[in-house]
């Protein structure tokens, strides 16, 4: 039955009424197998996106400033956007001004561009290390298996307890100032401070990368490397006309979840530096500003996780169109080759 | 030697080529004795990297709280004072009902995935059906969202209906992102299990979940163990839902060492919490060392095989 197709070759003409019936069978049993994931998946992430999204509408429940009355809150037009986006707050009159200093609107375009710094800098340094220690691990040599061992322990470690340990190396009388016979200040400086979380990230993420990348590197058969050493081709010009172009897919899936995993970086400057650093917010990444939002106003919070959100969408959306990384496509591509 | 494009690599070598293949072969030889070199330093070099702020927390946590800024890069002024003091609730740690919490959401985490994970990825990897792209999209997209979207209206929800720092508060929304990592990982599994051992036993009269059960699952114990593995590493290093939604009771590992408290008000608790640190971390290094194969397979095999 289910077997039809996979028997009869693929020219001959009957199987293909049958085909679109076993099609049709197998989507409502298909259905029914996946409906528990997705009727999960709406009610963890489905509902909070959708009431976030309702909420960021509303307006924060509070004294109304005409009346001297309480009241529950009420539409509220784009205004929580308008507070992050260009820093406008309601004066006690219930007027729209520009939001004081210190008020945590005013940080949302400097925690958008810590966001972008650190994701654009990790994601670079983590590619390129990545890349180097893939190179490396492809290679036979002795202790092969100790250094694959090695390379799982900083991903295995929590991120929360990564972060606790940097803070130790990176305090004033730590490891890391007594090494270099420095004394900077790496958790309150404010380019020292984004360094040490570059440098903690990078420890953290550059050995999964790597190892998505070794991934790649062992799809591409040795014979072609073979033959570019047999033709005398240079280890460079290997890497660049071989190595590279034959790992790109793979490569651009594996930045594409960096990127977007860097976008909503929390624990490690959340721990490490608390977002801190030079006036007190040159760590501060747009997951931290949600949360320092969320105990102080939920529909404002809403309205920046929405924000985030998007932000994030549009950068994965953007770097799949221009790109042409198509994350679903090679995975059919890959499932029709597996069969 | 002209550098010829790698296309060529099918056709067989000429007469010349050989020849000129057996001159290079001592240059290569010798070349190759200093690559040689050359890897295992490089690989050295990757064994440091992963290896030594890991052995830096290590050796912290056995040193005297006195030393702590010792820079020896061995073992000095040994002691267990650390281990003790950061089990020790005396100055409001719960770093033994930590671990607990850690472990009963982690496991409860992983069962519920895995449970309904394991159709899902059934469906994905073994049928042929409409909208398969967007569904696969749609998981995808979900283990891609930020877990902070989530934070305001669960902790306004969870704070209505009561359920604030508790455990069902700490689980439910750990499936936000461990239910779709199960799924990717256990399609890509599936799509390799050897699924005409299936037709065969439906051949013989089984029944296609009777297939399923007795011949496919127990050839899929393994994919479904090293997912369970990473399912769990993931629910066990969650920081930033639990940060937020938990109480001093129900507080996971994570959390509680992010907030670890000294027996000196001004001073950081460095040694005991690297000591904490070595605890939480240990049991993951080892199950990690020994899956190893496993857990790299299963890592690559949502990433980029996909």
């Amino acid at each position: 039955m289910t077997t039809a197709t996979d028997i009869v070759p693929p020219t001959t003409p009957a199987p293909r009424a049958s085909k679109s019936r076993k099609r049709n069978r197998e989507t409502r049993s298909a259905l029914w197998l996946i409906l528990p994931t997705i009727v999960l998946l709406a009610i963890v992430i489905g509902y909070p996106i959708v009431t976030a999204i309702i909420q960021s509408f509303q307006k924060d429940p509070g004294l109304d400033a005409a009346t001297g009355l309480f009241v529950t809150g009420g539409f509220a037009g784009v205004a929580n956007y308008a507070h992050w986006l260009f820093q406008q707050c309601m004066s006690s009159t219930g007027q729209t001004i520009a939001c004081p200093p210190g008020n945590l609107g005013a940080g949302f375009w400097n925690a958008a561009g810590v966001t972008f710094f650190f994701t654009v800098v990790t994601v670079i340094l983590e590619t390129v290390i990545g890349t180097w220690f893939a190179i490396i691990m492809n290679r036979t040599f002795r202790g092969r298996g100790l250094v694959r061992a090695a390379i799982l322990v900083p991903w295995a470690i929590p991120t929360a307890v990564t972060a606790k340990l940097w803070y130790f190396i990176f305090a004033f009388a730590g490891i890391a100032n007594a090494l270099f016979h420095t004394s900077i200040l790496w958790t309150s400086d404010e380019w020292a401070s984004r360094f040490a979380i570059i440098i903690a990230d990078t420890w953290k993420t550059t050995p999964f990368m790597a190892l998505l990348i070794l991934a790649g590197l062992q799809l591409i058969p040795e014979e072609v490397y073979e033959a570019a050493r047999m033709d005398g081709a240079s280890t460079f010009r290997t890497f660049t006309t071989i190595t590279l172009p034959l790992v790109k897919p793979a490569l651009m899936v594996a930045i594409l979840f960096r990127i977007l995993d860097a976008l909503r970086m929390y624990d490690l400057p959340a721990i490490l530096t608390g977002g801190g650093g030079g006036n007190g917010n040159a760590t501060t990444t747009l997951s931290i500003l949600v949360i320092k939002q969320v105990r102080s106003g939920y529909n404002s919070a809403s309205a920046l996780s929405t924000i985030t959100f998007i932000i994030i969408f549009l950068v994965a959306f953007i770097f799949v169109r221009v790109l042409g990384t198509n994350v679903v496509r090679t995975q059919e591509a890959q499932q029709k080759g597996a069969k | 030697m002209s550098a010829v494009p790698a296309g060529s690599t099918t056709i067989p070598l000429s007469n010349a080529q050989s020849k000129s293949i057996a001159k290079t072969k001592v240059a290569v030889r010798r070349k190759s004795t200093a690559k040689r070199w050359r890897t295992t330093i490089s690989a050295l070099v990757i064994v440091v990297w992963c290896l030594l702020p890991f052995y830096w927390m290590i050796i912290t946590a056995f040193r005297d709280v006195g030393y702590t800024y010792d820079t020896a890069f061995w073992p000095t002024h040994v002691t267990f004072d650390n281990f003790t003091t950061a089990f020790s609730t005396k100055l409001g740690n719960h770093l033994g009902q930590a671990l607990l919490n850690s472990l009963f959401i982690g496991v409860c985490v992983t069962a519920i995935a895995l449970l309904i994970g394991t159709f899902a990825a059934y469906a994905l990897a073994r049928l042929d059906f409409r909208a398969k792209g967007i569904v696969l999209g749609l998981i995808l997209g979900a283990s891609m969202f930020p877990g902070v979207a989530l934070i305001t209206p669960l902790f306004q929800l969870f704070t209505n209906i009561g359920w604030f720092g508790t455990y069902q508060a700490l689980i439910l929304p750990s499936i936000s992102f461990v239910l779709p990592l199960t799924v990717y990982t256990l399609t890509s599994f599936f799509r390799e299990m050897p699924w005409d051992l299936e037709e065969a036993a439906r051949i013989d009269g089984c029944t296609q979940a009777q297939a399923f059960r007795k011949v496919i699952l127990p050839l899929a114990t393994p994919a479904v163990f090293t997912t369970a593995i990473l399912a769990f590493i993931s629910s066990w290093n969650e920081y930033l839902i639990s940060s937020q939604l938990s109480s001093d009771a129900t507080q996971p590992v994570t959390v509680a060492i992010a907030s670890f408290a000294g027996s000196q008000p001004h001073q950081e608790p460095y040694t005991t919490v690297m000591a904490a640190g070595t605890i939480v971390t240990i049991p993951l290094v080892i199950l990690v060392l020994i899956f190893q194969r496993r857990i790299v397979a299963g890592l690559t095999a949502g990433g980029v095989k996909g």
